[in-house]
């Protein structure tokens, strides 16, 4: 690592999302102003992982002030340097406007979407550069394994982790210590650690973001539960639709054994540890546990039936412990820093913290790691800065597949794994999707179902079959064909599915469709009764696109505006849209001046 | 493989080249089923009956289980794919933002359906699960780029670029 001392250091995203909004044409722009002005040695750039505002991508942070420009672009370089860096000037127009009070903001502390933050699993990402272990070791990385390796036994470490209160943040929120225990106590001369990378939930990309902005935390967490449970191999199971992080994990495994971190007897101890790196193909049933192992065995991903649990037959029949990314990334803090402070963050049952993804119809959409036991309203509406262009909120969708919709009412409720469930939802792996009154949530459970049914792996009937049969029944009343009795059907059989299917997949599915027959029941009604979508979402239920002759002005926007060029007509003349060739894609309705084109 | 030129034992050996290249990094186990075929394909761009018929022989695996792995996984293809591979992605995120429309688009313009191939080879077009770029919903990837915050009309000039 070169030695330099530098006036300022300039933090540039370079997560995927910044990647796809132009972060690397924006880093070569500002390289060469820099060096343009003789300024290489006093400037440091830094290409860091996810800050998880992506929205607002491409991001940069200028330290030692710490100011934060958002949609920065390969043009505003040039006066970034000439005015912040050489005269000390921030640039106004580069800060992010406060969209309640439309202030502009120049801390990154100052922004509502940081302020309520603490973070834990998340506190290197898009500080240091995930390709250099040294910035890692720098933050107090690698401490937490030297102490449990030269100062604790095995057993000592396993009673830290369950002593924190530590529970799975992939899914069901298994207490982690307990599963380490399992492991450890499970007879056998091999046994295996695992880590599920297999973020597959829509509308969740936390462990992505710690994949590509601090993979040693993972590493490092893998490595102490390696420790605990007496494993001397682990893989990391990540999704092949990752390119970044498999890139960001790869690099971080040859530093790591590089410096003595993997491999043989670590910290010269006879401790030893080796950790590679599976890609998945393309499975969402990957993520449940089973399925996954039967994946690194080079089969098809199916589930088997539990017991016995991994922890005592798991891979290749060996004993196997498997947490998620986020979960292992927790663990070094709890090492580090003890169990007692650990605890001190969350609620009784549920402490630490919980990073969520924050999406869909809301004006900050990105990653949030919140206190366990925060209110869905101060995420939604504090952080996540309310919905997006004046609408109403409606619901929040959270635990993706598994999960369920929350209503308005429910939004004071707390956030912790039990009170998830009492409401009919779950925690999943935190992916919050916030809709607005425009969305149809049978559309909604639709959706789901679709994507449950098409990733049903088909190994037991009730998952097979059933989810296709709910889904029939959905897809029949979003286009207005749905009978007296549907409603009742939909119930029993996802009371049938969920009592009766072998894995996680199948127990869950018919999660999105009972939560939103609790609490959006008239929607269904309406669909069923009145053949109406009160959401206007379902296009079956809408009337086509028309132009209202007499309030067209013939200005032709529209279409220019039409992606498919469905609508004719010539400047100063009434325009008529072309039914067959319409996607009812909106873009004209948008566009038009005096609003002639209604459904 | 049908040859007709008369030098079909050359030819068959060329053409298995990248395939025994790939299997040289391996033990030629079971459990290097997946890691094999995903590298075989990025050489062949998809995976011909004859190299899984290979595959199988050397790693000692059934054809029937080789086929039921490829046919399981959604990244692994039976037929020849696009230049491009347009993934348009259709997690719940880019669903309520209106993924739907942009691929209404992608159809419209390719005129192909999902999961189609244009007759030029230029595009593959795949609706997929979410690609976990929530925050810029809604979201494609063309090969390994992503593109955000889409519309119809930005779709069109996302896939311009492609098109060269």
């Amino acid at each position: 690592m070169d030695q330099s001392i530098y006036r300022s250091h300039i933090l540039i995203c370079g997560g995927t999302g910044c990647v796809s909004s132009g972060c690397k044409e924006v880093r070569s722009s500002l390289e060469e102003e820099l060096a343009e002005r003789d300024l290489v040695n006093e400037i440091k750039v830094i290409e860091t992982g996810c800050h998880g505002f992506c929205e607002k991508g491409p991001l940069m942070i200028v330290y030692p002030e710490g100011v934060f420009y958002c949609k920065v672009q390969p043009e505003d370089m040039e006066e970034v340097v000439e005015e912040h860096i050489l005269k000390g000037k921030v640039v106004e127009r580069l800060l992010y406007t406060d969209p309640t009070t439309g202030e502009n903001i120049p801390s990154y502390q100052e922004i509502d979407f940081y302020k309520k933050q603490q973070r834990t699993a998340l506190i290197n990402c898009g500080y240091i550069d995930p390709e250099e272990i040294k910035e890692y070791i720098a933050t107090g990385g690698y401490e937490a394994i030297g102490k449990a390796l030269t100062e604790m036994t095995p057993q000592e470490v396993i009673d830290e982790v369950k002593e924190s209160g530590l529970r799975g943040r992939g899914g069901g929120g298994f207490p982690t210590g307990l599963k380490w225990q399992f492991a450890s106590d499970a007879e056998g001369d091999k046994k295996y650690v695992i880590c599920n990378a297999d973020e597959g939930d829509p509308g969740a990309f936390m462990d992505r973001s710690i994949l590509e902005g601090d993979p040693h935390v993972l590493i490092e967490g893998m490595i102490l539960a390696a420790y605990a449970v007496g494993a001397d191999e682990g893989y990391v199971y990540v999704r092949a639709e990752y390119p970044l992080a498999i890139k960001r994990l790869r690099v971080a495994l040859e530093q790591a054994e590089e410096n003595g971190l993997l491999g043989e007897n670590l910290f010269g101890t006879d401790f030893s540890f080796k950790l590679r790196i599976k890609e998945g193909a393309g499975a969402f049933v990957c993520g449940e546990e089973t399925a996954l192992m039967a994946s690194i065995e080079g089969e098809r991903g199916m589930p088997r039936p539990r017991p016995p649990f991994p922890a005592e037959k798991g891979l290749w029949g060996k004993p196997t412990n498997i947490n998620n990314v986020e979960t292992y990334a927790n663990v070094p803090a709890i090492i580090k820093e003890g169990a007692e402070a650990y605890k001190q963050v969350g609620t009784e049952g549920s402490t630490g913290t919980k990073v969520f993804a924050l999406t869909g119809k809301i004006n900050n959409t990105g990653l949030a790691e919140v206190p366990m036991g925060i209110t869905m309203r101060e995420i939604i509406y504090d952080i996540g800065g309310g919905i997006n262009e004046g609408k109403e909120f409606k619901a929040v969708q959270i635990g993706g597949p598994s999960g369920g919709c929350l209503p308005e009412d429910k939004l004071d409720l707390t956030i912790d794994y039990d009170s998830l469930l009492e409401v009919g939802a779950m925690m999943g792996s935190g992916g919050l999707v916030v809709m607005d009154e425009d969305t149809c949530m049978v559309d909604v459970a639709r959706f789901f179902l679709d994507f449950t049914q098409s990733e049903s792996c088909g190994k037991c009937t009730p998952c097979r079959i059933g989810t296709k049969q709910m889904l029939d029944i959905l897809e029949r009343i979003t286009v207005g064909e749905g009978q007296e009795g549907d409603i009742e059907l939909l119930e029993r059989l996802a009371e049938n599915i969920k009592s009766t299917s072998l894995c996680g997949l199948g127990q869950t599915a018919p999660n999105p469709v009972l939560s939103t027959l609790r609490y959006f029941r008239d929607e269904y009604e309406a669909h069923i009764y009145e053949q109406t979508c009160p959401a206007g979402a379902c296009e079956e239920l809408l009337g086509a696109y028309v132009i209202d002759g007499e309030a067209c002005v013939g200005c032709t926007v529209c279409t220019e505006a039409c992606p498919v060029d469905a609508i004719a007509g010539e400047a100063k003349e009434e325009h008529l849209i072309d039914e067959d060739a319409c996607i009812a894609c909106g873009a004209c309705v948008d566009k038009c001046p005096v609003d002639a084109i209604t459904q | 493989m049908a040859c007709s030129c008369g030098n079909a034992e050359e030819n068959q050996e060329k053409y298995f080249a990248p395939l025994k290249k790939v299997l040289e990094n391996y033990d030629k186990k079971a459990k290097d089923l997946i890691p094999v075929l995903q590298e075989t394909q990025e050489e062949y761009g998809y995976l011909p009956q004859e190299v899984l018929e290979e595959i199988a022989k050397s790693l000692r695996v059934p054809f029937s289980q080789v086929y039921g792995v490829v046919t399981f996984y959604s990244q692994f293809h039976l037929e020849p794919r696009g230049e491009n591979i347009i993934r348009i992605c259709m997690g719940t995120a880019c669903h309520v933002r209106g993924a739907d429309k942009v691929l209404d688009t992608m159809k419209e313009e390719l005129g192909i359906d999902d999961g189609e191939t244009t007759e030029d080879l230029k595009f593959t077009l795949e609706s997929v699960a979410c690609i976990g770029a929530c925050g810029l919903a809604p979201v494609i990837m063309v090969n390994d780029n992503t593109h955000g915050l889409l519309t119809p009309e930005t779709t069109v000039e996302v896939l311009d670029q492609y098109r060269g």
